[in-house]
């Protein structure tokens, strides 16, 4: 990985979010462990799957990354620019560069602001362009999500699910950002539907050279649109690879088990597979294991995943994984 | 499957809604069999009247807004449609027994665990207090609750989603039912947490023999679980076959689109996904023909006028559809 090709950096991003007890006198008591020491490089142009299960700290993620949450400890780049230390003013700045996708479209577009306004907004607040150049814009990008330019009008509760996150990428490409993070955008929206925004982001991506960190929990369609994948488990990475290795080659125990849980839309290969179902539940971030943090429901745990946390290691070759045992994951799952 | 005894037959179930927009056409007139012990599939997308159909069953709906008709719905023999209301509450929760979409919401947080488990035990088998707590700990532990007993006093904010329903899991089976319907059971749950309970409900059907109804979005869940699967699309069924002819010859146009919209295991990086264009029909102004024409790449002039009825294509495959989709040209 040259650097001159890396356009988001993370090194060992850390976001605690404080437990705090009492009214008045406020004293923290604990702090739920969301994000707990995260690497990882996106490059430009690609796409960065970010899979896991909820509250396994995927989207914190994606929000510390652009700085909407305070990192605790830990540094993001991009562009060689330490956001951590950027001012906010520097940070407005950057942010035309960088965007999101929200998971809800019924919750991210205000109800009360039209189509035309929404997807105005950011041209607003970085004072882009004269208002005739705006709405001419507004309906450029609505043409440019495959939506009517005579929609602007309209209020959001006008549309459907799927028109609705069309709304949400407009907006978010309004600037011409260079890095977008989209987070769980297709998750609310019945299946006929997912496919046109996964087809829509995937052709804005080759259109306008998109880099994106596309966050979900549905692994066949993380599969179908990232070039890497990066698996989250209880705040840390624990398997990074690119698809197709990933999917071929999968080495950390609760990937395995993970990709073992998607089910296959084919009843015969349903029939036959050897399914492993993990135990329990994933433990609280507010009070996660010791060592390895999947060690309690790790079908191959041993003494030694109790105590110590496995390093982020390449295993192989762009192949990233933290477990003491990945040899023993091969032969006994 | 004709070997096995018909528990379930609803003959033409229609189900309406009355709201300010207009009359919401939500189930159109569906009809299937299920036999004792089979487990059938319904997928569609929201709004396509998997759930009302189920509820209306049932009569879980509040009549009016609802209004449900039916030629008839046999439940073992009897026409529940004739059932007055004190009848079917008796049915409900103890023969037939639903699991609902939403652990979080489908548990009443004022009450234990273990209340909401001894509920039906004392209402439909007549169980004293001390019996229903002994049964009710036996269930928690049938689906897989350690330290059952202690738990029973346990409210549902102290469960982890997966294990709510688990225990709602517990609650509709406290009464043995002959048929369990399963409404998105999983849908609220992490992929691990609906593995697990995919392999618990199989195991207890293997166990207790009854006939399971699951109702999904997720074709894949379906595929690894169902032996017969039901497709539906804004209110009506569009195509009724064995899991695996569905999959592997789907015949109307509208599972055939929605299979090919699914990723691939092996596709090419940047490949295109196939959609389906456009939205389902507005279930207030339903189009004359059928409801899938306008989204539907095999579309007619007699698609437009006339819409069809379930048909029988080959055994056990039904479809409403004017076209074969192997040739494009009219059946």
């Amino acid at each position: 990985m040259s650097e001159n090709n890396t356009l988001v950096r993370v090194e060992n991003l850390v976001k605690h979010f404080p437990i705090t007890r009492g009214v008045v006198f406020q004293k923290q008591v604990g702090a739920v462990k969301a994000v707990d020491g995260v690497s990882f490089e996106i490059k430009k142009g690609e796409t960065l799957g970010l899979v896991g299960e909820s509250g396994c700290g995927k989207t914190t993620t994606g929000r510390t990354i652009l700085q909407l949450h305070k990192p605790t400890s830990g540094e993001v780049f991009f562009r060689d620019i330490n956001l951590t230390e950027a001012s906010d003013g520097k940070l407005r700045e950057l942010r035309r560069d960088m965007q999101i996708i929200f998971q809800d479209p019924y919750a991210s577009l205000n109800p009360r602001m039209t189509v035309g306004r929404i997807i105005a907004e950011p041209l607003d607040v970085h004072n882009i362009g004269t208002p005739a150049e705006r709405k001419e814009r507004v309906q450029e990008l609505l043409r440019l999500v495959g939506l009517n330019p005579y929609f602007v009008n309209r209020y959001p509760h006008e549309f459907s699910g799927g028109q609705r996150q069309r709304i949400g990428v407009a907006r978010a490409l309004a600037l011409e950002p260079e890095f977008i993070v989209c987070d769980e955008p297709i998750s609310a929206l019945d299946v006929s539907i997912q496919a046109q925004v996964v087809n829509l982001l995937g052709d804005l991506q080759e259109e306008m050279g998109l880099t994106y960190l596309f966050i979900a929990h549905d692994l066949s369609m993380v599969r179908h649109i990232s070039n890497r994948i990066a698996v989250m488990y209880l705040g840390k990475i624990v398997e990074l690879a690119d698809r197709d290795v990933l999917f071929a080659n999968t080495l950390h125990p609760y990937s395995i088990a993970l990709l073992s849980a998607v089910p296959l839309h084919n009843p015969a290969a349903e029939r036959e597979r050897k399914r492993i179902i993990l135990m329990g539940d994933v433990p609280s971030p507010a009070n996660p294991p010791t060592g390895c943090r999947f060690h309690t429901r790790c079908p191959i745990a041993e003494k030694r995943c109790e105590v110590e946390d496995p390093e982020f290691r390449e295993y192989e070759k762009d192949h990233w994984v933290a477990c003491h045992f990945v040899e023993k994951a091969q032969q006994k799952m | 499957m004709e070997d096995r005894e018909v528990i379930l037959d609803i003959q033409n179930l229609r189900t309406t809604f009355s709201t300010q927009e207009g009359l919401v056409h939500a189930v159109n007139g569906i009809s299937y069999k299920l036999h004792t012990g089979e487990t059938l599939g319904i997928v569609g997308e929201s709004g396509c009247g998997k759930s009302v159909s189920m509820l209306s069953v049932l009569r879980l709906l509040e009549i009016p807004p609802a209004k449900i008709m039916a030629d008839a719905i046999y439940f073992k023999g009897d026409n529940l449609i004739d059932y007055p209301n004190n009848e079917m509450r008796k049915i409900r929760g103890s023969k037939i027994a639903m699991i609902f979409q939403d652990p979080m919401t489908s548990l009443n947080p004022v009450l234990t665990i273990g209340f909401q488990i001894k509920e039906p035990l004392k209402l439909h088998l007549g169980m004293d207090d001390k019996e229903a707590k002994a049964r009710a700990a036996e269930l928690l532990k049938l689906v897989g609750i350690p330290d059952s007993e202690s738990r029973l006093d346990d409210y549902p904010h102290q469960f982890s989603g997966g294990m709510r329903q688990r225990a709602m899991i517990a609650i509709a089976l406290a009464c043995n039912p002959t048929l369990l319907i399963a409404d998105e059971p999983t849908t609220a749950l992490d992929v691990t947490i609906q593995a697990q309970l995919i392999e618990l409900v199989k195991e207890l059907q293997d166990d207790l023999g009854m006939a399971l109804i699951w109702i999904t979005h997720d074709l894949g869940v379906v595929a690894g679980l169902a032996e017969r699967v039901i497709v539906m699309y804004a209110g009506y069924v569009v195509e009724d076959a064995p899991v695996d002819s569905l999959y592997e010859d789907p015949r109307h146009p509208y599972t055939f689109a929605l299979l090919k919209s699914l990723p691939k295991l092996i596709d090419v990086p940047g490949e295109k996904l196939e959609t389906i264009e456009g939205l389902p029909p507005d279930l207030v102004e339903m189009p004359k023909g059928c409801p899938f024409v306008p989204r539907c790449a095999f579309a007619k002039d007699k698609c437009r006028t006339e819409n069809p009825a379930l048909d029988e294509i080959s055994l056990d495959h039904r479809i409403a559809c004017w076209v074969d989709i192997k040739t494009g040209e009219l059946r």
